[in-house]
């Protein structure tokens, strides 16, 4: 056990802790903000497989984000007026379910990865950040002049969409179904970072030569990543556009983006827990800070400013030391 | 006459003005260690991407395995048994020095699309690594982050990881750069068992260890081979002791 393990234990356990109290004192507002902060890091989860294993700097991972929102008000306006997406050539219709929306955000998200990842993955470095953004900003200005669903003013959903099983209007219910699929995004990006394809991913990241010489190609490694990164920051954005009830294309938006990158620099690039941390850091700012001053971005950034200078590692790597090699 | 197992046929590449390889034959037999030397500026460098497949030459074909992987990238002839060592080491520093290893016989055994089994747990190819860690005498620094190994330990390394590939032919691009006498002469004792094991393209500097190891040696300079012959004919060549020697005994 390492120190890192210690504090992913302890970061577990107050991020149960905290709604518990919440839902135990009945304040519904904060098990609403635990959800978010769920949700938050599991879009962060999907930029740590390309920004920290992969060393791909995206800028634009909110195009998968909204890809994944927009999944999800497609499916859930259609069914809310019964109105049928598409009757020809064959018939398909909206639908509440969760389990298929996030299925089409996933499937809709990792595909547009694969196809700006072939693209943009010929660049590297400032390159890469640009072309990626490029690809972010180019979806959010269609989706502002997509009145279909919106355009700029963005769309609401009446009723949360269901989870067989579950209520998800009830606070609680919807916070444990997040936590639930944010630990299983945690699961498997600790597995993949051990795997094979993690241990080259990483090598890569280093020192393309290297991979290179043992017969490896870095493109496909980055390829793949970059699409598993999209699929889960997608499912992110269909969860967090149920949670909100409302898409709009400010999720697409380089802001967005940014938000995303900021949780995983503040909570540490390439740590388990690091968009936990971050996502969590970044809500609980807003939270106290905004209240104080609608200008509280201003302290955020003089908190990036400090772990970018000060605290490389981010929140996590200044807790728990140099990342240890496993083995 | 044996078959190379390497070759390069009429190797040529210039920038702009710069004819860096002009016309270059090479061929590397089984069982041999053929240096390539040469002052600096010469085109070693260049001759050596050519070889691994990060640059393509102007004219001419790269032949390895009786096949010309001219049209092939680094990635395919490292596949098809090419196990190249850099002259500025290329290795993951984050990563211990058996992940590093374990690297190489990852590539080597080529399924890397693996997304759940922790690869460090897979014994056979932590085996395949701890062997070829042994064989450089790395075996006591395997859980030492690779960031925290000597010069000459990392030198080590980047031959740890071609083993892994249990490559055809090693392409060796100055394996001694930087290393001590001491460390020099253990590597020397190393390299000439290897060749064995496969033959060995060496570029290096150290003359010592070229004289030493080399079967035969190339002489490289100003991006055209000058004389290849044995040792003791590339020493009395007039021609290289002008070109080459001559400029070192002056200075």
């Amino acid at each position: 056990m390492t120190r890192e393990t210690y504090i992913n234990a302890a970061l577990t356990f107050l991020l149960v802790l905290v709604p518990f109290w919440a839902w135990s004192t009945g304040q519904a507002y904060i098990l609403t903000l635990c959800t978010k902060v769920a949700i938050l890091a599991l879009a962060g989860v999907g930029l740590n497989i390309a920004l920290g294993l992969g060393g791909l700097v995206s800028f634009g991972h909110a195009a998968f984000f909204g890809i994944g929102g927009y999944a999800m008000g497609i499916l859930a306006s259609h069914a809310q007026v019964f109105d049928p997406i598409a009757e020809w050539p064959i018939l398909i219709e909206g639908t509440k379910s969760m389990p298929v929306i996030w299925l089409v955000a996933m499937v809709s998200s990792a595909l547009a990865a694969l196809l700006i990842g072939v693209l943009s993955l010929r660049t590297s470095g400032v390159y890469f950040i640009m072309i990626t953004l490029a690809f972010g900003q180019m979806l959010y200005y269609f989706t502002i002049g997509w009145p279909a669903y919106g355009g700029e003013d963005g769309l609401s959903i009446y009723v949360r969409n269901s989870f067989p099983g579950l209520n998800t209007l009830v606070p609680v219910q919807f916070l444990i179904l997040s936590y639930v699929v944010l630990g299983l995004a945690l699961w498997f990006s600790a597995r993949l970072a051990r795997s094979s394809f993690g241990l080259a991913l990483t090598a890569a990241r280093q020192n393309a030569d290297r991979v290179e010489t043992v017969g490896i190609a870095p493109f496909r490694l980055r390829l793949v990543a970059f699409v598993i990164s999209g699929a889960i920051t997608g499912l992110a954005g269909a969860m967090f556009a149920d949670l909100n009830r409302f898409i709009s294309p400010t999720m697409f938006s380089w802001h967005t983006s940014g938000e995303i990158m900021i949780f995983v620099i503040l909570g540490g690039v390439g740590r388990l827990y690091g968009p936990v941390v971050g996502a969590a850091l970044y809500i609980l700012l807003e939270h106290l800070l905004g209240g104080v001053s609608d200008y509280w971005q201003i302290f955020l950034g003089l908190l990036l400013l400090a772990v970018v200078l000060f605290a490389r590692g981010g929140l996590i790597g200044t807790l728990a030391g140099r990342e240890v090699a496993h083995g | 006459m044996v078959e190379p197992l390497l070759q390069t046929r009429g190797i040529s590449k210039s920038f702009g003005a710069l004819k860096a390889s002009s016309d270059v034959s090479l061929d590397l037999r089984p069982g041999e260690i053929h240096a390539l030397i040469g002052p600096n500026g010469a085109g070693k460098s260049t001759l050596i991407k050519q070889i691994a497949g990060n640059m393509k030459p102007d004219s001419g074909t790269v032949h390895f395995l009786g096949q010309d992987v001219t049209a092939l990238d680094t990635v395919a002839r490292a596949r098809l048994g090419l196990g190249r060592t850099f002259q500025i080491s290329a290795l993951a520093m984050e990563f211990t020095v058996l992940q590093n290893a374990v690297l190489g016989a990852l590539g080597a055994r080529g399924d890397v699309m693996r997304f759940f089994r922790p690869v460090m747990k897979d014994s056979a190819l932590v085996e395949r690594a701890r062997e070829a860690l042994e064989r450089v005498g790395l075996q006591d620094h395997a859980a030492t982050r690779t960031a925290e190994l000597s010069h000459g330990q990392r030198r080590q390394l980047e031959v740890a990881v071609a083993l892994t590939l249990k490559p055809r032919a090693f392409l060796m691009d100055e394996p001694m750069a930087g290393l001590g006498a001491g460390g020099s002469k253990r590597l020397t004792g190393f390299l000439d068992g290897l060749r064995a094991q496969a033959p060995i393209l060496l570029v290096e500097h150290d003359m010592d260890a070229v004289f030493a190891l080399a079967d035969r040696i190339s002489v490289l300079v100003y991006g055209q081979i000058i004389a290849t012959g044995t040792a003791a004919e590339i020493r009395t060549n007039p021609e290289v002791r002008r070109a080459y020697l001559g400029e070192e005994d002056a200075a």
